[in-house]
């Protein structure tokens, strides 16, 4: 039976879907749009502040930490593609095994975020005042990291709900893929925090 | 349904993009470290970011698969940034608390 004879005739008013993809996962893209808009409001106005701030501290003075937390959250990408690969291929324990992986990660990488945050903390780094130079930097960068590591929380938490869901048969691969999708864009996003926020303001 | 989109995928392209995502990413910290002005030190970093993000859309993404989706993404986000741009150079006024005529006076 075709779509056609299921919508009783009326598949043909219908609208096709945007850009061919299914409703959810245009949904998703707007949402990304839109969260990407947020964070190039944040980071233009980081650097717009950065720029015109004279005394801006420098105070990383090692790059290990960033450099393990890039790693870990690049290779979590590749970890929800195997996922996404193993759901298309009907391999479901596979599938959700990938999943999890990438939400280990995801764990893994806000809680040397979280170290991190606490360090520049006991070095005396708050919102409002550090030890280095304008107070801005401190505002600025829990802020942005902030911003982010509220993204990362969200896509552990959704990676799984989606994951056992999908295991239980209630979700289906387009699910994962949407979620994927969420993932790849927290990965996105940390591609520019690291540069602008991190690798300008070294210490040398 | 995603079968159905024409959706190709292949861990051995993963993990090519993969490497050179990570390849970008550590060219970045090596900037990081190299004897350049500030501006310049910027706009590579800023480039090779949109170099591995361009990658991240295209292939982890899947835009490649979809070329009118592609087209929707990247010319509502270059708007955005011109238009945040424009934003930019109005804030230095903001900052100095003076109109247009009396900045640079």
């Amino acid at each position: 039976m075709s779509h056609a004879d299921t919508m009783g005739g009326h598949a043909q008013v219908m609208e096709k879907p945007a850009f061919a993809i299914p409703a959810k996962k245009m949904a998703m893209w707007l949402f990304i749009i839109a969260d990407s808009a947020t964070f190039a409001g944040c980071l233009v106005a980081y650097g717009f502040l950065r720029n015109a701030t004279p005394d801006w501290p420098r105070p990383f003075h090692s790059i290990v930490n960033v450099a393990i937390m890039t790693f870990i959250l690049l290779t979590s990408s590749l970890t929800m593609l195997f996922a996404l690969d193993a759901a298309k291929a009907g391999d479901k324990a596979g599938a959700f095994r990938w999943t999890l992986i990438t939400a280990a990660a995801g764990a893994l990488f806000a809680i040397l975020h979280i170290r991190e945050w606490l360090g520049l903390i006991g070095e005396g780094m708050t919102l409002l005042k550090n030890p280095w130079g304008t107070g801005l930097f401190g505002a600025a960068f829990y802020s942005i990291t902030g911003l982010h590591l509220l993204h990362v929380t969200c896509g552990i938490i959704a990676l799984v709900a989606v994951g056992i869901r999908y295991k239980g048969g209630r979700y289906n691969a387009d699910d994962l893929e949407i979620t994927g999708l969420y993932w790849h864009f927290v990965d996105l996003v940390w591609m520019f925090v690291v540069p602008l926020v991190y690798l300008l303001n070294l210490g040398h | 349904m995603a079968m159905a989109e024409g959706h190709k995928s292949g861990a051995g392209r993963y993990m090519t993009v993969y490497i050179l995502i990570l390849a970008i990413a550590a060219l970045q910290f090596v900037i990081a470290y190299s004897n350049i002005t500030g501006p310049q030190m910027f706009a590579r970093m800023l480039i090779l970011a949109v170099v591995e993000a361009a990658l991240a859309l295209l292939f982890f993404m899947h835009l490649s698969d979809n070329h009118g989706l592609l087209w929707f993404v990247v010319i509502f986000t270059v708007f955005v940034l011109l238009a945040m741009q424009y934003g930019w150079t109005d804030s230095f006024r903001e900052l100095l608390g003076a109109p247009w005529a009396k900045v640079g006076s």
